[in-house]
């Protein structure tokens, strides 16, 4: 696997500016004659098809949801950052660089990350022509908040609704296209894999999801926004729908894939509050903004908040960070977090939280000022828990958020496998190994709008141009393979359900994967994966047939390979012998208790390749250099 | 608690339905309903029959997927809360639940409680965006916006298009949806270039899908998940007439 990151050369700030003008053009009246299929409809998927679409390609979009304004990035509450330096506080393109690299804790592509800074000024002003309602201030003008450990007021929002926003702005781009005849949408079908020709991704196999029917699409360049895989935990922030088989399905035709053990753990969620719970709801982390974290100072404490007076309570973040206090990063606070709970402080019907206080806030602030700033989440809380944070305090936790790790991709986001770009959270490039609150929708369009449209053009103008149809012998045997899959699932007919496989597995992610590991946990998991995906293509009852609307069928193609990659994210967590960022391996501390990084052996992604299920993956390295950004321990008192 | 669920069954959109009983046992206050849907779907599938299909995803009411008629009230008893969003906690032990898809003719049911909403999407492809190619954007601050307005533009841009406004309304009208979008993009000075052709095409959109006339019984209003308001309705129809009276063609 040859692994060439495809940096242009120059200086930092005008690498973007020369690429776009080194890079090839498509002729106008060609660009009908390239087709495109754009997989997932998010907010990278959904505004690239619409970009692509706009310049003249024939794209065609797929999702599996009903309609493509459903994707996940609509769940996004708290906002995006952008570079404007409308406070004139101090910020710049190259802070908003600085921050991110260093927020990644040195994991990331120093020349992606630039770009993306630059790219974050043409975002809003699209976004802004779009008609995507941004809060303003009185005079009309867009409004910023500082937001996730940033100390410059550089995001922008829509209320708690930002990524819902965005994401209508982009559908709404899409639909224009899809009218316009540009961009076919396929609603309802979903991915189940990759066609590759003489080395080249060439199209895709899909399933209908109400008619059963597989269907192979061919077409010049294939594009995954098909967003992360928190759902390897079960329990997640991620709607109930979001699965790597995409991303995984490229993996196993040759495509690389980074870091996957660098996931994000998000601080401020509700707490599982019985076993049969689906999913973890996420309360935006613009709450610490004005929110108290705090537990109580004694153990075993089981008091209502109200009867804890000032003295007996910790505020442990703004204890042990003076500086950041309540907006440390999220890895850290989500740490913090975990600490006090299993030292016995957690708080809440089953032990299980910590306390986010708003009484302050609204002693300093009043409450409708607390209302307009946050209704809607409290609203959210309130109905999910049957508590009034106006009242009582919130009850926090952290859970599996969002994914750092995905395909490898050069700076054009072309995967190793030519012709494939991958797109948003689906590939791995500029988080590094902890992402920045209000930094994904950023770079969600970042990819869409502005940088795949342009790099997908360049490898169209320099590829060759063999039209190929869905009969291609390559084509006809991997859609024979999905319907192979497909009935060995339907056939096993055993005693238990895929929700409760994906459940076991879920348990055995988080508890030697998930936000502390160790080598002990993870070679122990890497026995018991295996042995729980033996059970399921033993044991699993998949009902229904394979020619109709069949969600259990759906389901158990997704925990299937969620059951393969489990493996390879083990495999990731475990060779790197490091803490970074979200990834924290117990045995790598400093002396306060913070990640140590071993940059001299592991300044590097690490990209696996694909062997064959159950055999060990191959472990590549993409070496990183750090020219702007000098090399240091994260510090956040 | 122990619930009595009867629940729409369909197999496929030719096949006609029925209501099928089924018990759900030992379910807890703090459940979601559709946690509740799961549970009784792992013994419906370990019982060897076929689970309940129900669209969900991200069970934050942000989505908009989720939808079902709950005892006769779209998205079930709660005000301003979608079908995901709704705990167990508001039902009582011995209850009977009555569960229903969305009943319209513009909306075919898939299988049991799945819909066809794809409607919704043609009456955006109509109009309902503003014209602006991927990187003609103007600095986003050149243009104030006064706050109300984008506080109206926003009220609107918070319909999730669930479609419960459909399933309310007596005449299986989608006006609220229509209008909403409409309205969303009528308030900011951005969307006015395009305002009455967009009003004009979207609503002619809305009747070639077969969705029925508004005769402001207001039902729509009360179900909305997100408290859109029937007066942006009256805006979408000011904007219609001006659009007839002005002789602004559709398209």
């Amino acid at each position: 696997m040859q692994l060439d990151a495809k940096i242009p050369s120059g200086p930092i700030a005008e690498k973007w500016t020369r690429h776009q003008f080194d890079m090839k053009l498509v002729n106008p009246a060609n660009k009908r004659k390239y087709k495109v299929i754009v997989v997932g409809t998010g907010l990278a998927g959904g505004a690239a098809a619409a970009t692509m679409g706009e310049l003249g390609y024939n794209v065609e979009a797929f999702t599996f949801h009903d309609s493509p304004r459903r994707a996940h990035s609509i769940a996004a509450q708290g906002g995006i950052n952008a570079a404007k330096n409308y406070q004139g506080d101090g910020d710049s393109v190259y802070r908003l660089f600085y921050d991110t690299v260093k927020g990644g804790d040195f994991r990331s592509r120093e020349a992606n990350v630039h770009r993306l800074a630059e790219l974050s000024l043409n975002i809003i002003d699209q976004a802004v022509a779009q008609g995507v309602p941004f809060a303003r201030e009185y005079g009309g003008l867009l409004a910023n908040r500082s937001f996730g450990g940033a100390q410059v007021s550089r995001t922008f929002y829509a209320r708690g609704q930002t990524g819902q926003q965005l994401l209508l702005g982009a559908y709404q781009a899409l639909e224009r296209q899809i009218a316009a005849g540009t961009v076919k949408m396929h609603n309802r079908a979903e991915m189940l894999d990759l066609i590759v020709v003489d080395g080249r991704a060439r199209g895709i196999v899909t399933r209908h999801m109400v008619t059963g029917k597989i269907e192979a699409h061919m077409a010049d360049a294939v594009m995954l926004g098909t967003g992360g895989y928190s759902n390897v935990f079960f329990l997640s922030t991620n709607a109930m729908g979001c699965n790597v088989t995409s991303a995984w399905r490229a993996h196993k035709r040759g495509a690389g894939f980074a870091n996957p053990c660098f996931t994000q753990i998000h601080p401020t969620c509700i707490p599982q509050s019985g076993e049969y719970q689906s999913k973890l709801t996420l309360m935006s982390e613009s709450l610490r903004n004005d929110g108290r974290i705090w537990v109580p100072a004694k153990a075993g404490d089981t008091r209502p908040a109200a009867q804890i007076p000032e003295a007996e309570r910790d505020y442990y973040l703004e204890r042990i960070y003076p500086s950041f206090g309540n907006l440390s990063p999220r890895d850290i606070a989500s740490r913090r977090a975990k600490e006090m709970v299993d030292a016995g402080h957690g708080i809440g019907p089953m032990r299980n939280g910590v306390f986010l206080d708003f009484a302050d806030a609204i002693e300093r602030l009043g409450r409708d000022m607390v209302s307009e700033r946050y209704g809607n989440l409290f609203e959210m809380y309130a109905k999910i828990t049957g508590e009034n944070p106006y009242e009582v305090p919130m009850r926090i936790y952290p859970a599996p958020h969002y994914t750092m790790g995905g395909l490898w991709v050069d700076y054009n986001l072309e995967t190793t496998v030519p012709g494939l770009f991958s797109i948003g959270e689906a590939n791995f490039s500029d988080h590094g190994a902890n992402r920045l609150g209000a930094s994904a929708l950023m770079q969600g369009l970042a990819d869409g709008y502005f940088i795949a449209p342009l790099t997908v053009g360049n490898y169209l103008a320099a590829a060759p141009r063999e039209p190929m149809d869905a009969e291609h012998p390559a084509a006809q045997a991997v859609v024979r393979e999905v319907e192979e899959t497909q009935a060995r699932l339907l056939g096993i007919q055993g005693s238990r359900t895929v929700d409760s496989i994906h459940m076991e597995l879920g348990r055995i992610m988080w508890d030697h994967c998930g936000m502390a590991r160790t080598a002990e946990g993870l070679n122990k998991a890497l026995e018991e994966i295996p042995r729980l995906r033996q059970e399921f293509w033993e044991n699993v009852r998949v009902p229904g047939s394979a020619a109709t609307l069949n969600q259990s069928l759906e389901k158990a193609g997704r925990v299937a390979d969620f059951l393969e990659f489990a493996e390879t994210m083990c495999h990731d967590a475990l060779t790197r012998d490091e803490s970074c960022g979200g990834h924290f391996r117990e045995e790598h501390v400093t002396e306060d208790g913070e990640a140590r990084r071993d940059d001299e052996n592991f300044a590097h992604a690490a990209v696996w390749e694909f062997r064959g299920v159950g055999e060990a993956p191959i472990r590549h390295q993409e070496p990183l250099t750090f020219d702007h950004v000098p090399l240091s321990q994260r510090s956040y008192k | 608690m122990d619930l009595t669920l009867h629940v729409w069954r369909q197999e496929t959109s030719s096949a006609s339905g029925s209501f099928q009983t089924y018990q759900a046992a030992g379910v807890s206050d703090s459940m979601s309903f559709l946690d509740m849907l799961d549970l009784v779907n792992e013994r419906i599938t370990r019982d060897g029959g076929d689970p309940i299909a129900f669209e969900h995803d991200c069970r934050e009411g942000i989505c908009g997927s989720c939808g079902m008629v709950i005892n006769g009230i779209a998205h079930g008893p709660h005000k301003m809360t979608t079908a995901c969003q709704l705990h167990m906690r508001s039902f009582s032990d011995g209850d009977d639940i009555w569960i229903e898809p969305w009943r319209a003719h513009a909306f075919p049911v898939l299988k049991d409680l799945v819909v066809e909403r794809a409607a919704f999407d043609r009456i955006i492809q109509a109009g309902g965006y503003i014209s602006v190619r991927t990187g003609s954007a103007p600095d986003a601050n050149a243009v104030a916006v006064p706050k109300p307005d984008a506080d109206r533009a926003f009220d609107a841009a918070a319909c999730i298009g669930c479609g419960a406004c459909v399933a309310a309304c007596p005449n299986a009208s989608a006006m609220l949806f229509t209008a909403a979008k409409a309205a969303h993009l009528s308030y900011v000075p951005q969307g006015q270039t395009e305002r009455l052709g967009r009003a004009a095409a979207m609503v002619m959109t809305h009747d070639e899908e077969g969705f029925g006339n508004c005769t402001n019984h207001g039902a729509c209003q009360e179900v909305c998940p997100k408290g859109i308001s029937v007066d942006y309705i009256s805006r979408l129809n000011r904007d219609l007439l001006k659009a007839t009276l002005t002789g602004i063609s559709v398209g």
